[in-house]
């Protein structure tokens, strides 16, 4: 160990050592440290002299001099991300002026168009609606699958896009989907507690066929008092109304007991932004084209829910929280 | 040409400085590895409970500033100390107040930048968080710690200046001048702790990275070179493999490394022009950082043998070929096609990483496994099996952690570019985001287990400070070789 008062040592050079066998140091020492008078290594020069050699040469074929615009490339950065953009653009333009033109269906029926529009329109989703609906459209707690064929608000093409257009309950677009909240049943004392138990226990005869009991038949009859009013008198859900079906697994703020007691409780009131304000005409047809391809999109013909352009809102917006 | 006399040295601030820096190196890794957890699971940001004070945005400048700053610093500190009396053969200038005042200062500015992280006291500056009224305050410390380095340089009984005393000197006058100018800005009022950047925009940024890429130049690399330069040929006790090579390669590093920070803004609003020349830099700065690890590696010739046997070595060794392996991975990145599909990736914090723990803790670590011996007067370490521990525990610490952000880094890179035949991306950032997450768990396992190494260090650290000596089987040696406390030959030898 370094001891103040020991002199340098010099005798343990003689282990066996190729490299340095005749090679003398340079006569310094420091607290015992002596150096080596080794030359540079060959290999070393070189390639610093090569990386030398390229920068020159690098600095010759691309912009490397401040307001000198000659170069023997030629090259910018903004010219190639031009030149990238370009080209982009021109392979997309014979679909986007096909899409601008078409509407939604048309767009849906011709394969080549739908094809493009779906490529878009699952990148539209991913940037925009991803973030509540899941990357791949399976939904969450509150925010709706969208690749079962339950729609909440009509699963069209053109209902789609209306929703998509104009949102759900947002209060920054008129023709927003507006139907009244859900009723807070527990909050508001509507229904007594052992009344909410009742009807949490009847959903499950409801949506997944369990047998009754007691309380179940209690539970039907506050639900047909209750809730049948919006939610129809067998479960089935109305789309005016913007209720959900509750005769199917499909529970939008989850399906345990304790989820359904909450909602059922507190009243839900789902809100979507109205996209028609961010994104254009042409990026909601590809996505409605998106959505209505994940498996669950209807026909016209067998939409019975209403038409894009007819949407009234159910409750004024005094009704809403 | 031995000493007539050697004077008397202040090592009571470089004992001082020696724990601190064990101190700081397990606060600064224990956050890394919490921040590192918070990136897998959200959760644990605490938002909820503990409100925005322990959010990753507050703890990761905590943890840069804790491993840079605080371990990195004091151990340059306290080691620079060390090795400029004893190269100069005299007693720190301005002895025994100047140097305490540089060593306590310098911890008081730690502590007020740490507790401003976590209040968001910030100038939202990489590396250069701290907001004016520390800036001003680490400005007093630190140049006192360049007078009382100049003073003792010139006030030395050798006739020459030694190579580490050379980079040390690099470290602390461009460490200098990055901080004055990089953190130039104007406070908004007299007693307010908020301040804006005296440049804006592009410039703004310039600047900034001018300032960050050096802070690795002449923090993590000059600083911890100079470390290398004295302790490597201490501890093995072998001449410096080539004069020449040191001062080829230090004034290479010098020269070229101040102009490669635009390397840091590819594909920027910043100038072509400027893009080149921070390309072209760092791509010539190859040779001349490699310069360093040539001299390290080869000053070992003929002394290979002792791996077998002396962990601390193993330590020096590993951290030259990571110094190595990070200083070729740099200048790749640098390359513009390279650092379009590296840039904003993981691929980069694997490559600080490959550095930060790779270079500049593990030849901290040996570091301090030579000090703490010299400076307590113990004839040895108190274990050298907790040490081999020590090795292979952060060796794979850290290469679990660097392969995660390598296959994490280039994944991400590939799924940002990836288009379909139309032209639109085929993945969207949060897709990429989930698919992380495994390369998450085993970075944060990389760090646990790093943390891990720090610990053993320190409980052993803590055990040769007390003087105590564990009975243990000599590491290297043949089979049923009885446990001893002898002293190993090779601390013999360095003697």
């Amino acid at each position: 160990m370094a001891k103040n008062d020991t002199p340098p040592r010099k005798d343990n050079f003689e282990a066996p050592n190729k490299l340095n066998r005749n090679v003398e140091t340079t006569g310094h020492e420091w607290d015992g440290i002596e150096e080596l008078n080794n030359p540079l290594p060959r290999w070393w020069v070189w390639v610093f002299l090569g990386t030398i050699v390229f920068a020159i040469g690098y600095m010759a074929y691309y912009p490397a001099l401040p307001l000198v615009h000659y170069t023997v490339s030629g090259w910018t950065s903004r010219g190639q991300l031009m030149a990238e953009m370009q080209n982009a653009d021109a392979e997309k333009h014979v679909f986007e002026d096909k899409i601008v033109r078409m509407d939604v269906q048309a767009i849906a029926d011709d394969a080549e168009v739908r094809t493009y529009a779906t490529a878009a329109g699952r990148m539209l989703f991913s940037v925009n609606c991803s973030q509540c609906h899941g990357s791949g459209a399976a939904g969450a707690k509150g925010y709706p699958n969208l690749l079962d064929d339950e729609w909440i608000h009509g699963g069209t093409l053109a209902d789609i896009a209306y929703t998509i257009t104009h949102g759900i309950r947002n209060g920054t677009d008129e023709k927003a989907r507006n139907p009244g909240p859900m009723a807070a049943f527990g909050k508001d004392e509507l229904l007594t507690k052992e009344q909410i138990d009742d009807v949490v226990n009847y959903l499950s005869v409801l949506a997944h066929g369990f047998k009754g009991n007691e309380s179940t038949e209690r539970g039907k009859t506050v639900f047909a008092e209750n809730c049948a009013l919006c939610h129809g008198d067998q479960g089935q859900g109305n789309r005016e109304l913007g209720a959900p079906p509750l005769n199917n697994a499909i529970w939008l703020y989850g399906g345990s007991n304790k989820d359904r007691f909450e909602t059922i409780w507190n009243g839900r009131a789902g809100v979507m932004p109205a996209w028609g304000q961010k994104l254009s005409e042409s990026d909601i047809k590809k996505l409605a084209v998106y959505v209505h391809g994940l498996g669950g999109g209807e026909a016209v013909a067998t939409a019975p829910a209403v038409s894009a352009t007819e949407v009234v809102p159910a409750a004024p917006a005094a009704a809403r929280e | 040409m031995p000493p007539a006399q050697t004077p008397a040295y202040n090592e009571s601030v470089v004992r001082f400085g020696t724990i601190m820096a064990m101190f700081w190196s397990i606060v600064g890794m224990s956050v890394g590895v919490l921040i590192a957890l918070q990136l897998a699971f959200p959760d644990l940001n605490f938002q909820g409970a503990l409100g925005e004070y322990f959010t990753f945005g507050r703890l990761r400048p905590l943890h840069t500033s804790g491993v840079i700053f605080a371990f990195g610093g004091t151990v340059l500190l306290a080691s620079s100390f060390y090795v400029v009396q004893r190269t100069c053969r005299a007693r720190l200038f301005g002895d025994p107040w100047l140097p305490w005042f540089v060593m306590i200062g310098y911890q008081l500015f730690i502590v007020m930048a740490a507790v401003g992280y976590l209040l968001g006291v910030t100038q939202g500056r990489e590396y250069a968080e701290p907001e004016w009224f520390v800036d001003l305050w680490l400005t007093v410390v630190w140049v006192a710690y360049l007078i009382v380095f100049l003073g003792t340089l010139i006030k030395r009984s050798e006739p020459h200046i030694y190579v580490a005393n050379w980079f040390y000197l690099a470290f602390i006058v461009t460490v200098a001048m990055l901080h004055l100018v990089n953190n130039a800005a104007v406070p908004v009022s007299l007693l307010g702790i908020k301040s804006y950047s005296a440049a804006a925009g592009v410039q703004d940024a310039l600047i900034q990275w001018w300032y960050g890429h050096n802070a690795v130049g002449f923090f993590l690399t000059a600083g911890f070179l100079a470390i290398m330069y004295y302790f490597v040929p201490k501890h093995i006790n072998r001449p410096i493999y080539s004069y020449r090579l040191s001062i080829v390669h230090f004034w290479g590093l010098i020269f070229l490394y101040i102009w490669a920070g635009p390397h840091h803004l590819h594909y920027t609003a910043l100038p072509d022009w400027a893009q080149t020349m921070g390309m072209v830099f760092s791509i010539m700065l190859w040779m001349p950082s490699w310069g360093g690890m040539i001299n390290g590696i080869m000053t070992l010739s003929g002394s290979w043998e002792r791996l077998r046997y002396d962990p601390v070595l193993r330590l020096m060794v590993s951290a030259l070929s990571f110094y190595g392996m990070s200083t070729f991975e740099g200048p790749l990145m640098s390359i513009k096609s390279v650092n379009s599909l590296s840039h904003y990736t993981d691929w980069t914090i694997g490559h600080v990483h490959s550095g930060a723990l790779g270079w500049v803790a593990l030849i901290s670590f040996s570091c301090i496994y030579y000090l703490v011996p010299a400076l307590w007067k113990r004839e040895r370490l108190y274990s050298y099996q907790m040490v081999n521990w020590h090795f292979w525990v952060s060796t794979i610490g850290i290469i679990l952690y660097i392969c995660a952000m390598w296959v994490s880094g280039i994944m991400q890179a590939l799924m940002w570019r990836a288009y379909n035949e139309y032209g639109f991306l085929t993945y969207s950032f949060a897709e990429s985001v989930a698919e992380m997450h495994p390369y998450y768990l085993i970075r944060a396992l990389g760090g646990i287990v790093f943390l891990l190494g720090a610990l053993i260090m320190a409980y052993n650290m803590y055990r040769t400070i007390q003087g105590d000596v564990r009975d243990e089987v000599p590491v290297g040696a043949r089979k049923g070789t009885k446990p001893s406390r002898a002293v190993p030959d090779f601390m013999k030898q360095a003697a």
